[in-house]
């Protein structure tokens, strides 16, 4: 951390917040929210200025602005983060006050959402954020604070009421129910999942670790599964379970069909085999030769030699491989919805269909922020299993 | 005692090991010397049991290493190897411990062995303790590897190349505490090591490898002075060998009545030194010295004589 | 490489062959289909949404790779180095963001079609071959470097005729991941309408008619293991003439 704020001292001013500060006044030139007579027709643009009366806008462009000014010196990252956060908050101001003043000249089928100048600010102030962040370097435990600092702010905001006006928050009131379904079928799907190549994964990763043979066999046929592209896998396993539902006895009384969860639950799974197995076997293949070597000569059994040194060792190369399947896995459970398999995928075909933008995104918003917080928090736990000596070193 | 009786091991039709037998007093360190590929880090694997002998078999104090299962059998014998193979994610203490935890030593009992051998190998308890390995040096890496292979007082130690990732200054520093150490504990250690200065620096007994034969095994003085075949001569390095043969014999054992002009060197220099000291200040004879005062001198004369033997 | 002799041929053979005369496959297909149903996909040719579906990845990939290398170039510059946090953080995101997600936001502000798909593929692409080049970039010997810088090479002339010829194959690695993950999930752009082979098997999904699904995945999956292979090639050969050329 000293060495970054010594190595930028001579620029004073940090070059991407150089970059941020330009970009961000480019993006306040652009339509910052959108009024729609109705949830399936095209939006008319509205200024930043215009979204609510001058006395309202002034101070969120005022603390946009302010956030952006304060991303510029380069050896204060405290002071460019709390410049993120204040323009963030500005942001979610002028949302919160455009929303009903726009809607209150609209109509009674009129829509408010946020624009593209809207989502390029938010870009910008949340690269700023994570750039700053870089620049402290705060430890895992810190980043999981802060992690859960930013999720409960946004959490009391959706609560609050705030934002309710916006188009997204009335697609989601009025499918509420609907809603908490696909987020429960979702998170089944990809944690599911997840935990079952897990389950299965680790043994052969373990077997493959110690039988050179059996590596040369698996690996190549657990890649070819994973050259089938996701659309196609799904698709074969309807046939399949079908099959298996319709002949075996019982099977469909545990949910075993071809259509719906079962079809989109198996084809994750197979698709979360290969980065499970590839990982746990170079994981457990980095432990030093010689720390393996003093392992065997002081008289440890196979399975103690597994547990005490090379599982340890081999925890943060098997846990990025679990972090690769989760962000994966929640972004391709949305096919799911396409089969019936439910989750976000639903809302965001049936949007799709109707060309409705809000349901859309009801849909997609989810789904890139579980992605994100779940890389986010397998990240922290991969830095919590290297061991301490190399994370200071 | 350990006895290894006709150790033999074959690998793809041809031995490595070729019937070897040699026995080691307890209390003694035996070095193993050859080239690369002599079969002496066979032979030492073979004791225990890391490499399955072929045929042949080792006995620690009688009993043959066969009748116990292997991973028991590691547990009795300490095993240091080269770049000393610290378990990179434990600390200091839990590294030492390993083999007591192991065996399910109690707590306090492997607390206390830690801090023990930490302090025998000069190692501050409090400040080491809780260390990583990564942020040790070298040599403090090394003496944990040695610290850990003696924790639960083995019957025997064994050592492959244990000093062979060290620089010189730390590696003489580091042959110097191993024979303290191994005075002060009485320990049994087979040491091997390419190095034939190394050999004869820190073995009672010195056992030369070639191609899978044990071609000499002796005291240090016998291999110097009478190598038992051109191979060992050339191990023992041809020229140098009446040099090797003075630094084994110490003052106390050559030194007669008289005095000699100069400074006085202590009675347990070697000989090796004196004939330096006479020749770099251009004397005949050094004085000689036990805990400060005078017992007589070494000539130059008796030095050559010493030196003569070999030849 | 015995296998690789036989099975070459082979797999560009079966790929031309479905591609080009999918009707020879109806024996095949057929018990897959339902009763009365078409077995072959005949909606839309399977040369045209092939040559359509490598054009979107080809495209996606050359994008990437464009600002992939130079934003590695860049940030492995001392003028450059502030940006590595941010480029490391925008290439990671591009990768968190989920493919279909990407497509469904990106639909309101592009339509239908081709461009969505392109967005995707080209942020999905982004991180290995970023990674790759950072990577290849950083790690060159600093023997060969020091000698360049000695030879009185200037920075410009360093990283053309030194630095991005010895990375090039690690380079090469993170295109080859990429094309590879991209020739998979273009398929998915067929959800927005992009001509791409993910058309066969949405149709198959939709109609249950599992003739079209296995043949859409097929023909993707013979697709990615030929490029695979292509590349790897590509880069065997690569490291070797660079290695050839180092050790004189």
């Amino acid at each position: 951390m000293q060495t970054i704020a010594t190595g930028d001292a001579r620029h004073r001013v940090s070059p991407p917040g150089l970059l941020f500060a330009a970009l961000g006044l480019a993006a306040l030139f652009g339509p910052f929210m959108t009024l729609a007579a109705n949830r399936i027709v095209a939006g008319e643009g509205v200024s930043i200025w215009a979204v609510a009366p001058p006395s309202l806008t002034l101070p969120g462009v005022v603390a946009v602005l302010l956030g952006l000014v304060l991303g510029l010196p380069a050896v204060w990252p405290r002071l460019r983060l709390l410049g993120a956060v204040l323009g963030l908050g500005g942001l979610l101001w002028l949302l919160a006050q455009g929303a009903p003043a726009m809607l209150e000249d609209g109509g009674d089928y009129a829509r408010v959402s946020p624009a593209i100048g809207f989502w390029c600010l938010l870009t910008i102030l949340m690269l700023l954020m994570a750039d700053a962040l870089a620049q402290l370097a705060p430890g895992p435990l810190m980043r999981g604070a802060l992690l859960a600092a930013v999720l409960g702010a946004l959490a009391l905001i959706l609560w609050s009421g705030a934002l309710s006006p916006l188009s997204v928050m009335q697609e989601y009131s009025s499918r509420r129910s609907a809603f908490i379904d696909a987020t429960a079928r979702h998170l089944q799907l990809a944690f599911g999942s997840l935990a079952t190549a897990a389950v299965i994964g680790f043994p052969i990763g373990i077997l493959c670790h110690r039988d050179q043979r059996l590596r040369g066999t698996t690996l190549p046929a657990l890649s070819f599964l994973q050259t089938i592209p996701s659309l196609a896998m799904f698709g074969i396993m309807i046939p399949i379970l079908g099959w298996i539902g319709d002949t075996v006895p019982g099977a469909q009384a545990i949910g075993i069909a071809g259509i719906g969860f079962a079809p989109a639950f198996l084809a994750l799974v197979l698709y979360s085999l290969l980065p499970v197995v590839a990982n746990t076997v170079t994981g457990l293949a980095a432990a030093p030769p010689t720390a393996i070597e003093a392992a065997r000569g002081m008289g440890m059994t196979p399975g103690q030699r597994l547990l005490r040194v090379e599982l340890p060792l081999g925890m943060p190369v098997i846990l990025t491989g679990l972090r690769i399947v989760l962000v994966q896995n929640i972004g391709l459970a949305v096919i799911a919805g396409l089969i019936g398999g439910g989750g976000y995928g639903t809302f965001v075909f049936q949007g799709l269909n109707q060309t409705a933008t809000d349901l859309i995104l009801l849909g997609a918003l989810p789904t890139v922020a579980l992605a994100l917080v779940s890389a986010i928090v397998m990240d922290i736990l991969v830095e919590l299993t290297r061991p301490k000596a190399t994370r200071t070193a | 005692m350990i006895e290894i009786d006709r150790i033999t091991k074959v690998y793809n039709g041809a031995p490595a090991v070729d019937a070897v037998s040699m026995t080691a007093e307890s209390g003694t360190i035996t070095v193993i010397v050859g080239t690369s590929g002599s079969g002496k880090t066979t032979l030492l694997r073979m004791i225990n049991r890391l490499e399955e002998p072929t045929s042949g078999e080792v006995r620690i104090n009688g009993e043959s290493t066969l009748s116990t299962k292997p991973h028991l059998l590691r547990r009795r014998i300490g095993y240091v190897i080269q770049g000393h193979g610290l378990f990179p994610h434990h600390t200091v203490a839990r590294n030492i411990g390993a083999v007591p935890r192991l065996l399910n030593w109690p707590k306090d009992k492997i607390r206390a062995r830690v801090d023990e051998l930490l302090t025998l190998f000069s190692m501050e308890p409090e400040q080491f303790r809780d260390r990583f390995p990564a942020e040790l040096s070298g040599g403090q890496q090394q003496r944990v590897g040695v610290a850990r292979a003696l924790a639960s007082r083995p019957d025997l130690l064994l050592m492959d190349e244990p000093f062979g990732a060290l620089d010189p200054i730390i590696r003489a520093r580091a042959q110097d505490d191993l024979r303290q150490i191994q005075r002060a504990l009485g320990s049994t250690i087979m040491l091997v090591t390419h190095d034939m200065e190394e050999a004869i620096r820190l073995g009672d007994r010195v056992a030369v490898m070639d191609e899978g034969s044990l071609v000499q095994h002796g005291s240090p003085a016998e291999i110097v002075a009478r190598p038992a075949s051109p191979f060992v001569a050339d191990m023992v390095g041809g020229m140098e060998r009446p040099l090797r043969l003075l630094s084994l014999v110490p003052l106390s054992e050559v030194v007669e009545d008289g005095d000699a002009p100069g400074d006085a060197l202590p009675e347990d220099c070697s000989l090796r030194d004196a004939l330096s000291a006479c020749l770099w200040t251009g004397r005949t004879a050094v004085p000689v010295e036990r805990e400060g005062a005078l017992i007589g001198r070494v000539t130059l004369e008796a030095i050559r004589a010493r030196a003569e033997l070999s030849a | 490489m015995r296998p690789g002799i036989v099975l070459r041929p082979a797999v560009i053979l079966l790929l031309l062959a479905l591609v080009l005369q999918p009707e020879w496959f109806e024996p095949v297909f057929a018990p897959l289909a339902p009763e009365g149903a078409p077995v072959i996909y005949a909606r839309s040719s399977l040369l045209s949404l092939s040559l359509s579906h490598l054009g979107l990845v080809a495209a996606a990939t050359a994008a990437a790779t464009l600002v992939s290398v130079t934003l590695a170039i860049l940030v492995t510059r001392e003028a450059g180095a502030a940006f590595r946090p941010l480029s490391r953080t925008v290439t990671n995101m591009g990768q968190t963001f989920p493919p279909v997600a990407v497509l469904a936001l990106t639909v309101p502000a592009l339509g239908f079609g081709a461009g969505p798909t392109l967005v995707a593929l080209f942020l999905y692409g982004l991180l290995p071959i970023f990674e790759n080049s950072i990577a290849g970039l950083s790690t060159l010997p600093p023997a060969t470097i020091e000698a360049a810088r000695g030879l009185g090479l200037n920075r410009r002339q360093r990283l053309i005729q030194v630095e991005l010829p010895l990375a090039l194959p690690v380079i090469l690695t993170g295109i080859r991941l990429s094309v590879v993950i991209s020739l998979g999930t273009a398929t998915i752009g067929s959800t927005v309408a992009a001509r791409t082979l993910g058309e066969v098997i949405i149709a198959g999904l939709l109609t249950s008619n599992t003739a079209y699904v296995l043949q859409g995945g097929l023909i993707v999956g013979l697709f990615a293991v030929a490029v695979y292979d292509a590349l790897t090639q590509l880069e065997a050969r690569l490291a070797r003439r660079s290695r050839a050329t180092s050790t004189p």
